[in-house]
């Protein structure tokens, strides 16, 4: 199973990626395990500068802006 | 043929980009002729409030929106080359200065939005960017953006819209480069202060003509659904006061003989907060019944470039004293500005 992350302080941009992840996955039947960061020094531990950042399996994806639905597809 | 059309950015993007800015600007000239032409078929008496109300809603509207998906369009293909990685890179290791110059110019075509404004302000002063030049950064990013200066371009004309650009950026330059000549380093908080110093580094992915149009577009979408309902209001609110409201209403108050209306503007306006979009209609309504220049920018720039919540936000990361000289000193130039344009204009 594939752990998701989102980064991101609350801001609407960052609650779209998630609804936007969660039903790609829901369409493509793929279970995943999705997680919100919200804490600022987690979200710095990862290096990303820009909000939304996406992590999948620990390893930083996306970072800066909604992910296009291609590239979450590509994820999954 | 609409299939090719939709295809047309993709396969020949440069064909695309003429045929769309040739499309954009003679549109743009018929515009004009054109509220006229709808106000005269709605056969209302030429010359009364109501006239003048309507032609100028139905030749503002366009104009304004149009003026806005081109710049927004464009400055989406210009941001695509100026990511955040990039722009820190370009950044670390810069001397106070020409640091602070650059960061500011920068900050106009660095994407940016408010939420990430902590994560990049510490992902700067890890890479090694002066404090200060990190502060002039994060004054022109929110400032000085594309939505502010189409709206003040279409509604008040380029003078106003260069004014604008040029009191932005200085008050970002040199209050940059005050607060890092102030040494307040070890006003960061100690876990900012205590986090490993990391490599500016660019991961280049490059962008193809398509990819950069794809990026506009896109920015389109997001920037022009966001603002087009303020934008209608303000041009409502504008086109009302236009034909109705007596000019010279608000001249007692915020006039430019009252020494203390650009103090209490920046007051007012500091705790508020709003978007570029949405504090033009106010704007608009303040210039046109009779408010001064310098004061009604004042109070625009001191309600988005400083905010409530984004102080809440950066209280995370900065101690009480950093964030109060950041106030302080912004709000000095800002009102600096505001006693400039009075006394020029």
């Amino acid at each position: 199973m594939k752990n998701i992350k989102v980064l991101g302080t609350g801001c609407a941009n960052c609650k779209t990626t998630l609804k936007l992840i969660e039903a790609a996955a829901k369409n493509k039947g793929v279970e995943i395990q999705l997680e919100k960061v919200e804490d600022i020094q987690a979200i710095m531990g990862y290096g990303v500068m820009s909000t939304p950042g996406v992590v999948v399996d620990g390893k930083v994806v996306h970072a800066g802006g909604v992910p296009s639905q291609d590239k979450i597809a590509g994820w999954l | 043929m609409k299939t090719y059309a939709m295809k047309l950015p993709h396969t020949q993007p440069r064909t695309f980009l003429i045929i769309a800015a040739a499309l954009w600007f003679g549109l743009y000239q018929t515009l004009e002729q054109l509220s006229y032409s709808i106000v005269n078929a709605l056969s209302v008496g030429k010359g009364s409030h109501l006239y003048d109300t309507l032609q100028f809603f139905f030749y503002d509207t366009p104009k304004v929106l149009m003026l806005l998906v081109g710049v927004v369009m464009v400055m989406g293909m210009v941001n695509s080359h100026f990511t955040p990685e990039r722009t820190r890179a370009l950044l670390s290791g810069r001397h106070e200065g020409v640091g602070n110059v650059m960061a500011a110019l920068l900050g106009i075509v660095t994407p940016f939005c408010s939420c990430s404004a902590v994560p990049l302000f510490i992902g700067f002063v890890q890479a090694g960017v002066p404090l200060g030049v990190t502060f002039s950064f994060l004054i022109s990013a929110p400032m000085v953006n594309e939505v502010a200066l189409a709206l003040l371009f279409g509604l008040f004309g380029w003078k106003i819209a260069a004014l604008y650009l040029g009191l932005g950026l200085s008050i970002a330059i040199v209050a940059g480069f005050i607060i890092g000549k102030l040494r307040m380093e070890h006003h960061l908080e100690d876990w900012v202060r205590n986090m490993a110093h990391v490599q500016a580094t660019v991961s280049a992915d490059e962008l193809t003509l398509s990819d950069r149009i794809e990026a506009g577009f896109s920015s389109v979408r997001e920037i022009v659904g966001k603002v087009w309902l303020y934008v209608l209001a303000g041009i409502a609110i504008g086109a009302g006061i236009h034909g109705y409201v007596p000019a010279e209403f608000m001249a007692g108050f915020m006039g430019s003989e009252n020494w203390w209306s650009v103090p209490l503007s920046v007051l007012i306006g500091v705790p508020l907060y709003s978007n570029a979009a949405g504090i033009i209609p106010i704007v608009e309504a303040l210039l046109a019944k009779g408010a001064s220049l310098g004061t009604v920018l004042a109070f625009m720039m001191s309600v988005i470039a400083l905010s409530f919540p984004e102080m809440v936000i950066l209280r995370k990361v900065l101690k009480p004293a950093l964030i109060a000289t950041f106030i302080a000193v912004v709000s000095i130039g800002i009102m600096l500005v505001g006693y400039v344009f009075n006394a020029v204009v």
